[in-house]
């Protein structure tokens, strides 16, 4: 790096040498070809800040128009259009960048230790890709829109007269953004862990990164092609997709699925990995089952790779191939299924404080734990087979995709909030609206459930009357947690107006990123931190006069191996 | 079992009378009793860990929350037996749903030799049943405790039936036969639904299932058939209109809003222009083109989406129709 030189210039000087990276250099131009990863972290921040209030303007006027049976204000095309960028907007502009590429950018090199990404330049295109992507989007809303479902399924998709290939062009772009962070995150942990880091004693929320990078960079290239494929379909007319062409339309579903199952897992892995920091840092214990954690996170990116055709049981697949299927998805509950249990061993005698990372991690467990175990259902054969396409599986993956990634999403933006931009927030509010989202997620999605066994299916922009009363209680739950959101959206924001100045370390956390300053310095670190393994509170002590905690250096010798963490180092 | 035991102990208790209970519709069809039972084993295993999880969780919060006096007591960080226990106790518990799961699933898709078949088309937005003496309706007519098969093709793009009754759901992908098969248990009113996603009016792509008393299908086909063979030509054509789907797409009064062809109504021996430019006048041979080879000649204004209705009408059929719409004035 060029700048090597002036760093190690200022870098001895023990204190405060370097402004932090909000200050460091002023004007549009200085965020515009930035390449610390802080400011594009936060620049990704903001623009998925944006496409979420998008998309849940549209929730929030889809759940209008159903609470009557008949129309009340959508026509029947403007309801399907309606859906489509709702759940394609979430998806790809707001779910699977949300932790990796806002969070994530900001906070892997900071908790690794180090001054940047591997590829700062690559880093700063895949931003600029998102956001070409998102253009894309936005384009193919004003080209008439789109009306496909976010899944695209042909040969709908083929013959309808909206913009798809606007919308799929989008989607190949923003592909080769997440590819992009995806390879940087990989390189970057692989080639640049600075001396002490070895892989255990990586903070698990890096394992979970690293762990979604690999889903990124293998799975994604197969959703561009299929984008592509469609796009050569309808423009060019040869028959993929298209079984009037001599194509095979569940083909389609098969490469949508290769894509989209392991997709889910990137927006859930990184969430769990959120979710180990703050049950750990919040009961002041070293995550129970450390290992058996960062294991899990690579153990389900694979497994998640082969069990695609559980959304295929009805389409047409062979009883053999759909068996298959089933047994798979099961074998990938288990792991999920174990990280919960280790998040409440880490609470066992431990010193639980309910800051509102916290609470977000506790609505996290309760929420996730429903979406899990619901998959159950899905798995099983028979079961499916009712419930599929209904809203029992629009409950599930709103239970674990909400109730999972975005909850886990506010409990990590919470959590590094003070760091990220040096201000506290009003804790009490903050906690009203954790409280509120929780209520008004619950009362959302839960009717759900008794909506889609009852045989309610999905996508539907009218409905028989016996479904009144639970759509309408849904459509009250979505509003409360419309209101719960913009009071959280409120505490945040006022908090960067009129909040008290952060101190470095807020909640007594152990890894790296709550040794520099808050916010950080441009370089992250004046001088290089020593590491040592995470999940050590002995020495993390509160002081008053700081408001925050602070390291003391004495640690007894025997209580060290008492807490018996995880630091042999395998690398 | 007894968790399968908790599973039937607990459809008692949520039986609600003849409306199903608070989680299903009424039981229709021979596997319904197995699929709801299996779904209250889950729901029986999922709560026992979800409360467990959630109990404990709150135990520890309030046990070891964070108060002056109190501080971190030290417990061991992994612990090799309690691991594998709490691994290995869910999975077995995952290899028998699966298992049940996959009997259930076996049952229905395996139909018993000799099954009464049906025909059935899915298009753009409307069902057609059609019987083995050539009678077709757009509502699906039951025998009662008789395995049905229905042979499933579409028209367009994919559409799914489902008959939440049944518990039975099956994609009908264009290009290709599907099948699925059930056998009913009580007569009555069911709802049958599009299940996957068709386009601008997939929510209205619904169809009544009617199971008829014991012994009642067969005369109520028979009358079926010589109502067809009876009626004078306009009004099969009538008939047929609402039967063969023509009424999702076309109007035959002034109000076409959400249909997506002309109305009918008035254009018999009208000229017409069409999407090429030229123009052509609604004749008998135009209607029947349109019938037969929609895309064709597709007037100004509208989109080549009609299906072709080549092999499933036959020439009395279609000169019904033509008589019908004629009947509608010029
Ligand atoms: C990591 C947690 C999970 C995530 C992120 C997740 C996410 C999702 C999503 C997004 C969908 C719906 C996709 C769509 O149709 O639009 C879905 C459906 C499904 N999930 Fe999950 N899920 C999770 C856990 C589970 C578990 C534990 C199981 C099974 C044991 C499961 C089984 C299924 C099945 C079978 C479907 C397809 C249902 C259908 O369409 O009929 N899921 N999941
Ligand atoms: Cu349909």
């Amino acid at each position: 790096m060029s700048d090597n030189a002036s760093r190690t210039a200022t870098a001895h000087v023990h204190g405060h040498s370097e402004e932090d990276y909000l200050r460091c250099s002023h004007g549009w131009k200085s965020w515009a070809f930035t390449l610390d990863h802080k400011r594009i972290g936060v620049m990704y921040l903001i623009a998925i800040l944006i496409s979420f209030l998008l998309g849940g303007v549209m929730a929030l006027v889809l759940r209008a128009e159903l609470f009557t049976p008949d129309k009340l204000f959508l026509s029947e095309d403007m309801y399907n259009q309606m859906f489509t960028l709702h759940g394609a907007v979430m998806t790809f502009l707001f779910l699977i960048p949300s932790i990796p590429a806002a969070l994530g950018n900001f906070m892997l090199p900071v908790m690794l230790g180090v001054k940047d990404v591997a590829f700062p330049r690559m880093n700063l295109a895949s931003f600029y890709l998102w956001v070409f992507g998102a253009i894309f989007f936005l384009m193919a809303i004003l080209l008439g829109g789109l009306d496909t479902g976010w899944t695209f399924y042909t040969p709908y998709s083929t013959t309808t007269n909206t913009a798809v290939i606007a919308a799929s062009m989008g989607v190949f772009i923003l592909g080769f953004s997440s590819i992009f962070t995806g390879l940087n995150f990989l390189v970057t942990i692989n080639t640049m862990r600075p001396a002490g880091m070895t892989w255990f004693r990586m903070p698990l929320f890096l394992w979970s990164l690293y762990a979604t990078s690999i889903i990124q960079v293998l799975a994604t290239p197969v959703l561009g092609i299929t984008g592509l494929l469609l796009i050569a379909e309808r423009t060019l007319g040869i028959g993929i997709f298209d079984p009037a062409r001599g194509g095979d339309p569940v083909l389609f579903q098969h490469f949508f699925w290769f894509y989209s199952h392991p997709a889910v897992y990137i927006m859930i892995l990184p969430a769990m990995g959120v979710v180990s920091e703050l049950v750990s840092t919040f009961s002041r214990k070293p995550i129970f089952g450390y290992r058996f954690i960062a294991y899990s996170s690579i153990a389900i990116a694979l497994l998640g790779f082969l069990v695609w055709g559980h959304h295929m049981f009805v389409s047409g697949q062979s009883a053999l191939a759909a068996t298959v299927f089933s047994a798979l998805t099961f074998t990938v509950s288990i792991p999920s299924a174990i990280k919960v249990f280790n998040w409440l061993a880490t609470m066992y005698k431990g010193a639980i404080s309910l800051e509102t990372p916290m609470c977000y991690a506790l609505a996290f467990i309760f929420l996730f734990g429903i979406g899990g175990l619901t998959g159950l259902y899905l798995g099983a054969l028979a079961t499916d087979v009712h419930l599929h396409d209904t809203y029992f599986v629009v409950a599930h993956f709103h239970y674990v995709m909400v109730g999972g990634t975005l909850i886990a999403f506010l409990g990590g933006l919470h959590y590094w909030w003070p760091k990220m931009f040096g201000r506290m927030y009003n804790e009490m509010w903050a906690r009203i609206a954790c409280l509120i989202v929780f209520v008004g997620f619950n009362a959302t999605f839960f009717p759900q459930f008794v909506l889609g066994s009852r045989g309610m299916p999905r996508r539907y922009a009218r409905y028989d009357t016996e479904f009144v009363y639970f759509h309408q209680f849904s459509t009250s739950g979505a509003m409360l947690l419309g209101c719960g959101l913009m009071l959280c959206a409120g505490v945040l924001i006022h908090s960067l107006l009129r909040g008290r100045k952060a101190p470095a370390n807020p909640w007594g956390s152990s890894t790296l990123e709550w040794k520099c300053s808050s916010p950080p310095p441009h370089h992250n670190f004046d001088w290089p931190p020593v590491v040592s393994a995470p999940y050590q509170y002995d020495h993390i002590v509160y002081d008053p006069n700081h408001q925050g905690y602070v390291e003391v250096e004495d640690i007894p010798e025997e209580e060290d191996e008492l807490t018996n963490a995880p630091v042999e180092s395998h690398s | 079992m007894s968790v399968s035991s908790l599973g039937i102990s607990l459809t008692g208790l949520l039986a609600a009378g003849n409306d199903g209970t608070i989680a299903f519709p009424s039981q229709g069809s021979t596997v319904a009793p197995a699929v709801d039972s299996l779904f209250y084993i889950i729901t029986a295993i999922s709560a026992f860990f979800f409360v467990l999880i959630v109990a404990v969780m709150i135990y520890f919060v309030v046990r070891y929350r964070r108060r002056p006096g109190h501080d971190v007591e030290k417990s061991p960080s992994h612990n090799t037996a309690l691991e594998i226990t709490w691994s290995v106790i869910p999975g077995l518990l995952l290899v028998y749903i699966f298992a049940q799961g996959f009997l259930t699933f076996l049952d229905m898709r395996k139909p018993p030799e000799g099954a009464y078949e049906i025909q059935v088309v899915g298009r753009k937005w409307s069902w057609a049943f059609q019987y083995p003496n050539g009678v077709v309706q757009n509502e699906l007519h039951l025998p009662l405790d008789r395995p049905v098969r229905l042979v499933m093709s579409s028209e367009d793009v994919i559409h799914s039936l489902f008959i939440p009754a049944f518990r039975v759901k099956q994609d009908l992908v264009p290009g290709r036969y599907s099948k699925v098969w059930f056998r009913t248990t009580k007569p009555g009113e069911y709802r049958l639904y599009c299940a996957e996603y068709c386009g601008q009016q997939h929510s209205t792509m619904v169809a009544d299932v009617i199971v008829h008393e014991a012994g009642e299908f067969e005369p109520w086909l028979q009358a079926e058939v010589d109502r067809m063979n009876d009626l004078p030509p306009a009004e099969l054509g009538e008939l047929l209109y609402q039967r063969q789907g023509c009424v999702q797409c076309h109007a035959i009064d002034n109000n076409t809003t959400g249909k997506v062809g002309p109305s009918f109504l008035g254009t018999f021996g009208t000229e017409q222009p069409l999407a090429d430019g030229q123009t052509v006048t609604v004749d008998e041979n135009y209607i029947r083109q349109s019938i037969l080879d929609p895309v064709s000649q597709v007037r100004a204004g509208y989109q080549p989406v009609m299906p072709t209705y080549q092999g499933r009408l036959k020439d009395r059929e279609i000169n019904a129709l033509v008589e019908f719409i004629k009947s509608l004035g010029q």
